[in-house]
């Protein structure tokens, strides 16, 4: 199969050159090749499973747990200023 | 040809939770920027969401409250987009299947009731807040919303003007707050809508829509609405289509501008949420909230003409909140001989004057049970309607109950006929010429002794004894 | 070898016969004569492990000794930690500190291990070989010019070159059995929500499972037991599950009575013929031991690795979302614009493996694909899981090859993305059906180790650490070091 692989590594957010792009494009069709095997399988009338086990989930309580961590959690930020995360303009 | 427009309406409001959908951060309002994150919320390497257990609940109650369906087992899915102020590039959304699902909500409209359907009610996760004001190159931001739960409630496509548009979301509005399940302050953005808007012509097909977004009034949500279908309209009588597409209401300008080229390149990509099994809810958990819930706005509304038989307009007025009709419940409670002496009181004297000071009933210095000792005195004629008048602003200012401030001030009605009969023949004696001519049949002077008595007592007359002993006395 | 196993250090520390200290100076010292060739360890704090060894003795010598207590053990580069960076093997995590512990750190800690340090791995777990590792290859200390398996290949060579005693892997489609399988150690993937996964950088979120790499049956169990347990912060994390006596599981000296399972699918024409002998003559000594081996067949086999192939990226490609340069992690210099940063920062940080495997999930999740893939693969998810629960009605655990090949030498395979998943043929239907599964050593083939591969239903831990620890009772393929890595120390 043919795909796109510009459009989804934009989808992905990830630049590619066009080198990798060249290389990219077969190996996924290769990959996406074997994966269509799945089509032989019938799955007439199967549910999908997207959880391993059939559990419920927990709830969690409606409790302030945390505290103020900012300059903890920020540590690693690559920019920030006077608290706030700092990223090129976001154009609206 | 005339055209009709059709409009479908997507509410993001705030679920009012102490802490957010999936951590222990709190989601009170205005806090220093990221001061209320976590690892979970800032979307950090091997953090997993665990929910709230109150945002289950209150989205309940709301589908409940719209006779709704509940579904027993919902899920949560991923939304992936990239944006700086979603920190995991997606967002957690009941996507494929919500929690709530077929409600509607009667609006009032000119030509009666009408039925706007709800399609869903679905769980979510808020966004941070970009921030570009006043910056050059850059953005900021601030990630103290990421993750506060949201109730995303899409009706179905049944409004035909913008002032249908209003009056459901005023309906749903009310509505939710009345449940306590969100505050819905529109100016800290608890309560904001999409519409989806399209035209025809009447009995044709749904046209193509357009997605109108960033409303945050009712005021630019009309306006919005009528800008599209206008501009909708002028597309396809020039000759043009109307294109699918997303459209941003600026309100400085008045018009809506195209987000085409941001829209082109989304392809949310949604699946199951592998962090979140499914949401399972027992009948007997749904059962137990439905048994909670407060009586809604319309049932009260019902309830106080026939019970109380209040007119549609005080009924209207008391059934606006739950601290309203609570009040006014404990009023009539306190003051059993007369709901619609209550009413009366309640909605025109107290709620002007607490609307004056910039007050609201939860604040209000007067309590249902010291308007009820007031409204007793009026009935027992203690005093008459119009110095309880006074009476009530002496008790806003100072807090002090009725009989109080009547026994301080001497404002005891005067009910000694021996003063009365002294009183009127004075105002007669000094009045010889009118008590000439009422005698004569100008019986509309009875006004200007009844005015005068009252006068000369400084009100403090009962009006029906002046007015009784004036007709016997002037004979 | 300085010592056999885990359990040998604790009775020894029990005992008095050495120390905390000494044990981590040891290892240390092993460390710092054979990683250079290895790579097993990506990051080391020598004073600080034994800041923590000299504080285990401390403790010894005031309370009762917990689980653990003084026992070196390795961690994956993906188990985020305060002390040091955590880092994924990935440029985009560069210098990241985690501003906390995972559970399962926290769970060692409370035991008493001492955490030596953070070991190589393939790039956010995605890889059969540790090559797709951003700070260098890993070598296998059987055959230096081997792989180690993978993802996490360096947690399987420290523990075969006795670098380490012990070290906790990840296990999304075999990373914890393929590499143990390919060094000759013993490595254990716990039911689908026995561990918690906070903490742990997420691949793929309903597959992955921590879990140990030992030497020895018994250490595995030692280790389940102390990671284990219900997490309120994670939402898979069951709270319900069976308890195990771990420990006891481990007392099984012989295999009466206990149906083993032969499925069909996984003795294959293609597979290597010595892979093959061994496990055939593991599966004729549990004969001896007791057991009756019955053939059975798991007809979905054959598509679970395509199921996987879908599933996995498609998580991955959401989980790796929070890359993206704005709140930690790697961003580019001087972007242009908002999306220059996104893309140039991912370009920069991501390696050309977990590219393939975004775009592989990206691309699965797109509009007009869903059905196709994702949701197909999900049903037969849904189809390999049932056809181990109808196997179970017959047969109390399954045995087969760990993988269908021994190490292969290094960048024998790295040009061909499609052959290399292929080697994890064995181990991927485990993680679909969420169930345990364990590799222990069982032979050699082409002088390097092979690996017999046990699965149990879910939550039966105890048949599997059963049939495994009599096994090993039997034979001595576990005791086995690779040359050059000896009691040379």
């Amino acid at each position: 199969m043919d795909i796109d692989v510009n459009k989804v590594a934009m989808l992905a957010r990830i630049r590619l050159t066009d080198d990798e792009a060249a290389e990219l494009g077969p190996q996924l069709s290769g990959i996406l090749g074997y994966i269509e095997t799945l089509s032989e399988v019938d799955t007439e009338g199967v549910a999908a499973t997207a959880h391993p086990h059939d559990a419920a989930m927990p709830l969690r309580a409606n409790v302030v747990t945390n505290t103020n961590r900012r300059d903890e959690l920020q540590a690693s930020a690559p920019k920030t200023e006077s608290g706030l995360y700092v990223v090129p303009k976001v154009i609206e | 040809m005339s055209w009709e427009v059709v409009i479908g309406l997507e509410v993001h409001c705030q679920i009012n939770t102490r802490t957010k959908a999936f951590c222990g951060c709190s989601t009170e309002f205005g806090a220093e920027p990221n001061t209320q994150t976590c690892p979970v919320c800032l979307g950090m390497p091997g953090q997993l969401p665990v929910l709230n257990t109150v945002a289950v609940d209150k989205s309940i109650l709301t589908g409940l409250a719209i006779d709704a369906r509940i579904n027993l087992e919902s899920r949560f899915d991923r939304k992936n987009y990239f944006y700086p102020d979603l920190p995991k590039g997606y967002q957690i959304s009941q996507f494929a299947v919500p929690i709530v699902e077929g409600g509607y909500i009667d609006i009032p409209t000119r030509d009666g009731e009408k039925r706007i359907g709800v399609t869903r009610i679905h769980m979510e996760e808020d966004a941070g807040k970009s921030m570009h004001e006043g910056l050059e190159a850059v953005s900021h931001i601030d990630l103290n919303r990421s993750g506060v739960p949201l109730m995303e409630i899409v009706s179905e496509p049944d409004m035909r003007s913008a002032d249908e548009a209003i009056a459901y979301l005023k309906q749903l509005h009310q509505l939710i707050r009345f449940l306590d399940v969100s505050d819905a302050d529109m100016e800290k953005g608890q309560f904001r809508c999409d519409a989806n808007v399209s035209v025809r012509h009447p009995g044709e097909p749904f046209g193509t829509r357009t997605e109108l977004k960033n409303m945050n009034s009712f005021r630019f949500i009309k306006q919005a609405i009528d800008f599209e279908m206008m501009r909708q309209i002028e597309v396809i009588e020039d000759g043009g289509e109307v294109v699918q597409e997303s459209r941003l209401w600026d309100s400085v300008k008045n018009e809506s501008r195209s987000m085409r080229s941001k829209e082109e390149a989304h392809d949310y990509r949604y699946f199951p949420e592998p962090d979140l099994p499914p949401l399972r809810v027992s009948q007997a958990e749904v059962d137990a909230i439905r048994a909670g819930m407060p009586e809604l706005p319309g049932q009260l509304r019902k309830r106080f003409e026939v019970e109380f038989g209040l007119s549609p307009y005080d009924a209207d007025v008391l059934s606006q909140t739950r601290e309203l009709s609570g009040w006014y419940e404990s009023l009539v409670a306190a003051h059993p001989a007369d709901p619609k002496r209550c009413a009366n009181w309640m909605a025109n004297e107290l709620l002007g004057r607490l609307k004056e000071t910039g007050q609201d009933i939860k604040n209000s210095p007067v309590s249902a049970e010291s308007l009820a000792g007031l409204l007793d005195r009026i009935a027992d004629n203690t005093i008459s309607g119009k110095i309880a008048k006074d009476v009530l602003d002496l008790m806003m200012a100072s807090g002090a109950d009725a009989d109080t401030i009547i026994e301080e001030k001497g404002l005891k009605q005067v009910t000694d006929s021996g003063a009365i009969d002294a009183a009127i023949k004075a105002v007669m004696d000094a009045n010889p010429e009118q008590v000439a001519d009422y005698r004569a049949g100008k019986d509309k002077l009875m006004g200007f002794f009844v005015g005068q008595v009252m006068k000369a007592s400084k009100g403090q007359a009962n009006p029906g004894m002046v007015n009784q002993r004036l007709k016997e006395l002037l004979k | 070898m300085p010592f056999s196993s885990l359990s040998e250090i604790k009775s020894r520390l029990d005992a008095g016969e050495t120390s905390a200290a000494e044990v981590a100076r040891l290892y240390l010292d092993r460390i710092a004569a054979h990683n250079e060739l290895l790579n097993a360890f990506v990051y080391i704090d020598s004073k600080h492990v034994m800041d923590q060894a000299e504080a285990s003795d401390r403790y010894r010598a005031g309370h009762e000794a917990r689980p653990l207590e003084g026992l070196p053990i390795a961690v994956k580069d993906i188990f985020c930690t305060r002390d040091g960076p955590t880092q994924c093997c990935s440029n985009i995590l560069k210098g990241f500190h985690a501003p906390y512990d995972a559970q399962v750190i926290t769970l060692l800690k409370e035991a008493g291990a001492i955490l030596v340090g953070k070991t190589n791995m393939d790039e956010f777990a995605m890889g059969s070989s540790t090559e797709t590792s951003a700070f260098g290859i890993c070598r296998n200390p059987w055959d230096t010019d081997a792989i180690p398996g993978g993802s996490s290949g360096g947690s399987a060579a420290a523990v075969a070159a006795a670098l380490t005693p012990a070290a906790l892997g990840t296990d999304t489609g075999g990373s914890i059995r393929q590499p143990a399988s390919v060094c000759g150690i013993t490595g254990l993937k716990p039911t689908y929500g026995r561990v918690s996964r906070r903490g742990i950088i997420a691949f793929a979120s309903s597959l992955d499972q921590a879990g140990p790499m030992t030497r020895t049956v018994r250490d595995a169990a030692m280790i389940t037991a102390a990671i284990s347990g219900h997490d309120s912060r994670d939402a898979t994390s069951v709270n319900d599950a069976p308890a195990i006596d771990w420990l006891g599981a481990c007392d099984a000296t012989d295999m009466k009575g206990v149906k083993i399972g032969r499925p069909k699918e996984y003795f294959v024409d293609g597979m290597d013929a010595g892979v093959r002998n061994s496990v055939d003559a593991a599966l004729a000594q549990c004969k001896e031991l007791g057991a009756e081996i019955i053939d059975i067949s798991l007809p979905h086999t054959g598509y679970a690795v395509a199921a996987y192939y879908v599933i996995a990226p498609s998580e991955a490609s959401a989980n790796l979302s929070r890359y993206d340069g704005v709140r930690f992690g790697h961003r580019c210099d001087n972007p242009d614009d908002l999306l220059d940063m996104y893309t140039r920062s991912r370009d920069e940080g991501f390696g050309s493996e977990v590219k393939r495997r975004i775009l592989t999930g990206a691309f699965a999740l797109s509009s007009g694909y869903y059905d196709a893939y994702y949701l197909k693969a999900q049903k037969v998810r849904t189809l390999v899981q049932q056809d181990f629960i109808k196997a179970f009605e017959k047969v109390d655990i399954i045995a087969t090859p760990t993988s269908p090949i021994t190490a292969f030498k290094l960048g024998e395979k790295s040009d061909d993305p499609l052959t290399m998943y292929l080697s994890d043929i064995f181990t991927i239907a485990v993680n679909l059906a969420g169930l345990p599964g364990l590799s222990q050593p069982c032979g050699f083939a082409n002088d390097m180790p092979v690996g017999l591969q046990w699965i149990a239903p879910a939550w039966r831990e105890d048949v599997l650490l059963g049939a495994a620890a009599a096994y090993e009772h039997a034979t001595d393929w576990h005791t086995r070091t690779p040359s050059g890595f000896g009691g040379e120390s």
